[in-house]
């Protein structure tokens, strides 16, 4: 890893809400993985959620108390670290609506992150030293896509780039599976799930399509969200295909 | 208060700080613009020729099927086609349906798009001649390429009052099943003849 | 309210009619990525037209006055209209006042928005649309459900039926070349007797007092260059400011709107058919209110091209129709609830807010963005109904206590594993009726990082 030395930041981890009570071990994974690498993590318990789904629908003033808790919990971190593309997305991007002006919240939307992006760009990490064999799908959620630009989004033309490719790409044995749509929603956005459910089952089922026609085993993402949604259809279905989140395929790897 | 000033008004109170206007891009160039506009031009399904005088277009017309069997031909350029409809003697612009072939000059082509500028000044007396005819012959010289529309824009002077229009191929449609149907309203075929020495 | 998700029902249901409707625009989408990528400054003009946009909104009525008196010297009639009762008295006006009774029009939503066409026909004055889309749809007394592509739910035996019911083409013929060489043979017959054509405009040229309407049929110049007089509507955000403005939208409209690199015709007008008579109709209809609100003026820079329609996953799955307004998708989603919030208020609800469009706009609006907005402004004005309100305030209050939030976890991850299965996916769990509830865990994250060696 190639890092500072002298002065070890100290890592808030930020657990979203639906990870802590339905996929704890993809919050494990994110802890096991970040202290292999020898950064110093911290799970603040006072945690809970940073608002997301009242902020979604609309509900502006029930988000507020909790975009004030979150300031005031990690506020004092050096970084803070989520296995959550839309929870960072919603630190960054939109957080400002109530939090602007306040003397740590500069520090704080600069300072928060996505799991990948920390790894790629704030840890440095270069070499991912491990075994994976497997077909693997890459849903590209798109908070993490489009808000955090954790890739090039196929709208965009601009030189292509992909950090969460660049780690699992050096798997060994892993095959990155070609998709028909790179980066098409997978129907589960939040409250929409519930509200639209039809049209989001749609999506949902025609992602999981592609990625069958792909011949993946696994749909590997970023967001636990999204994969919770497609992992519901797929149970549904009964198909043989499992979900993964990025962390718990990393934490099998060596990082530097 | 009248319709037009509670508008303009209305837009004044609400308009936001004024911003500046930006400088436009650098714009695509090509190495051989005369090929792209050539590869545009067939793309949007034009018929590109490429002939080194005047004299061999009336040749190469001669070889398409549909200015053969041409009932009526009507020329805006003069000496080139068997023209045989009198534009000036007709008194209204409805008296050119039936026209089976409009030979019009362009003024220029564009490389990016495969669009030809024509100024309504070059359309004769009646500017429904390049819509209604049922093909449509365009001449450009040759040398009369620019590369994008940016530059276009640089070298066209609006008549005014007046008309203009690129023109980019023949009229189409896909509004069934987004099949491409070539030949909607307008001219069912489009051909255009570069004229001039080669490699300008 | 009727919303976005109960008229996409019927819609959705068909799967197999969802399928082709979907991979129809995605079709599309995917020519305009092809076109775009042929454009290495392709991002540069997306940010050049955003800014001309911008620059153009906060001087607007300056342009449009520069407008007008560049017109007038051209020999164009100029007419303001506040809104769309205004706009069609003033077309109607023209029309009456000259004896015209038979006009033919190509593509307008302005036109649409403001229900032009019931108007002139309750009037006496037969309307016909020459957009071979837009002529399909007003022969099934249907609205279009595409700005662009306004036929684009229709299978061609749908309009092979049509057809052989209106045009009297052979039954069950349903090759396009073979339709629509019918709709030619019948459009010509209209554009040959009409006395007036009437367009939209997209763009105005303040400098120069002229427009610009681009077509691939050729309708609009079959339209106006026959017939001695031509009405022009536009919406005053079309203005631009210098003729060679036009430039940067021209490389951005048609490669954004149907993956071409430009239309067959971008016609330039300045002035009348000699002996003829050629008339712009400004119209506001609520466009200089949307200018004032900061968050959503940039919904007026759009350009109608239709290109985050055929991006939007729920618009290719639900079909325009679903969105009950004149321009549907992601526009439209904006658009329609600034109008009328009430009616249209689920319509920003109708996003999974994926972001697809706010990158594939040509000039940059920021639409889901925009969308999320108005959810706060649906909510501000008690849009959202109660009891989502209460709910969230509910979950609020839990989350916001981190003892109360952790004994409610806590108790679904005990309880739900324990109640009978017909009881959880019951008809009043939604989330349930196509997907397994995620399985519950024994444990939460915190109670396993207490057992997780420091």
């Amino acid at each position: 890893m190639h890092g500072d030395e002298d002065s070890m930041p100290k890592v808030g981890l930020f657990i979203p809400c639906y990870v802590d009570q339905l996929y704890p071990q993809v919050g494990l994974a994110t802890l096991r993985l970040l202290r292999r690498l020898g950064v110093d993590v911290d799970f603040p318990e006072e945690q809970t959620c940073c608002g997301q789904p009242m902020a979604n629908s609309g509900c502006a003033e029930y988000t507020r108390p909790l975009a004030e808790r979150f300031l005031k919990i990690f506020g004092k971190y050096d970084h803070v670290v989520a296995p959550s593309g839309s929870c960072v997305s919603m630190v960054r991007n939109h957080y400002a609506q109530w939090l602007e002006g306040r003397p740590d919240f500069d520090h704080l939307r600069t300072t928060t992150f996505e799991l990948c992006e920390y790894l790629v760009d704030i840890a440095r990490v270069v070499k991912v030293d491990g075994d994976f064999p497997g077909k693997v799908g890459l849903h590209m959620s798109c908070h993490g896509l489009r808000e955090l630009r954790l890739g090039r989004s196929s709208e965009l033309m601009v030189k292509p780039f992909n950090k969460v490719r660049l780690l699992l790409g050096q798997l060994r044995g892993i095959e990155l599976v070609e998709l028909t749509r790179s980066d098409e929603c997978c129907g589960f956005g939040g409250t929409f799930a519930v509200n639209e459910e039809a049209v989001s089952c749609l999506m949902g089922r025609d992602r999981i399509a592609d990625h069958e026609k792909a011949g993946a085993e696994i749909i590997a993402g970023f967001d636990t969200s999204c994969l919770m949604h497609l992992d519901g259809l797929i149970r549904r279905e009964n198909k043989p295909l499992r979900v993964m989140h990025v962390a718990e395929i990393l934490e099998r790897a060596r990082l530097s | 208060m009248n319709s037009r000033d509670a508008i303009l008004d209305s837009l004044r109170r609400n308009a936001p700080p004024v911003s500046p206007l930006p400088d436009a891009p650098a714009a695509i160039t090509y190495a051989d613009p005369e090929r792209q506009f050539a590869e545009a031009f067939g793309s949007v399904g034009g018929k590109f020729v490429r002939v080194a005088s005047l004299a061999e277009v009336n040749t190469e017309l001669g070889k398409f099927e549909s200015y053969t069997r041409a009932r009526k031909i009507a020329s805006l350029i003069p000496d080139i086609g068997r023209a045989n409809v009198d534009l000036a003697a007709l008194k209204d612009p409805h008296e050119l349906e039936g026209l089976d072939i409009a030979i019009i000059a362009g003024e220029f082509g564009v490389a990016e798009n495969g669009a030809v500028w024509v100024p309504g000044s070059t359309l004769g007396p009646h500017r429904a001649i390049f819509v209604v005819t049922q093909h449509l012959v365009l001449v450009v010289p040759a040398g009369q390429i620019v590369h994008n529309m940016q530059q276009a824009y640089d070298r066209i002077r609006l008549e005014r009052p007046g008309f203009g229009i690129f023109i980019s191929g023949p009229s189409k449609t896909a509004d069934i099943e987004q099949a491409l149907v070539v030949g909607a309203h307008g001219a069912r075929s489009c051909s255009l003849f570069l004229v001039g020495p080669q490699g300008r | 309210m009727i919303g976005h998700a109960e008229k996409a029902a019927p819609f959705v249901a068909n799967e197999g009619r969802v399928h082709w409707h979907d991979q129809a625009l995605w079709f599309v989408r995917l020519k305009r990525d092809r076109q775009a990528e042929s454009i290495p400054e392709w991002e540069d003009l997306r940010e050049a037209a955003a800014a001309i946009k911008a620059h153009t909104l906060s001087r607007i009525a300056d342009y449009l006055e520069e407008f007008e008196h560049n017109a007038r010297s051209n020999g164009i009639q100029v007419h303001w209209a506040r809104d769309g009762a205004e706009h069609n008295a003033i077309v109607h006006r023209i029309l009456a006042d000259r004896g015209i009774t038979r006009m033919v029009k190509s593509k307008s939503m302005l036109t649409e928005e403001c229900h032009l066409n019931p108007y002139l026909e309750a009037h006496g004055i037969e309307v016909t649309d020459t957009d071979l889309g837009e002529r399909i749809v007003q022969l099934r007394h249907e609205p279009p459900s595409h700005i662009v592509l306004p036929a684009i739910h229709l299978k061609k035996e749908d309009i092979g039926e049509l057809f052989h019911k209106e045009l009297g083409t052979a039954e069950g013929a349903s090759d396009p070349k073979y339709l629509t060489e019918a709709a030619r043979g019948h459009l010509r017959q209209k554009f040959m007797a009409a006395q007036a054509g009437l367009t939209g405009v997209n763009f105005a040229i303040a400098e120069t007092g002229g427009f610009v309407v681009c077509t691939n049929e050729g309708n609009a110049d079959m339209g106006t260059s026959l017939p001695p007089v031509h009405i022009a509507c536009m919406g005053v955000e079309k203005i631009v400011p210098r003729a060679k403005d036009l430039a940067i939208f021209l490389r951005l409209l048609a490669r954004s709107a149907t993956g071409q690199p430009v239309t067959s015709y971008t016609t330039h007008f300045h002035g009348p058919m000699r002996g003829g008579e050629l008339h712009v109709v400004i119209v506001d209809n609520g466009r200089s209110a949307i200018l004032g609100q900061e968050t959503f003026r940039r919904s007026l820079s759009c350009i109608r091209c239709g290109a985050c329609m055929n991006t939007c996953p729920v618009f290719r799955r639900s079909g325009g129709y679903s969105y009950g307004y004149t321009v549907p998708g992601p526009i439209g989603s904006l658009l329609a609830p600034l109008r009328d919030p009430r009616k249209f208020g689920s319509l920003p609800f109708a996003s999974s807010l994926c972001g697809s469009c706010s990158d594939v706009c040509p000039v940059k609006i920021d639409l889901h963005h925009e969308l999320y907005a108005f959810r706060q402004e649906l909510v501000r004005k008690k849009v959202v109904p109660l009891y989502k309100r209460f709910g969230m305030a509910i979950m609020s209050s839990v989350l916001a206590r981190p003892w109360a939030y952790r004994i409610a976890g806590s108790l679904m991850r005990w309880i739900v594993p324990r109640l009978p299965r017909a009881f959880v996916y019951g008809p009043w769990n939604p989330w349930g009726r196509q997907r397994e509830l995620p399985p519950m865990p024994r444990h939460s994250f915190r109670d396993l990082i207490k057992e997780e060696s420091k």
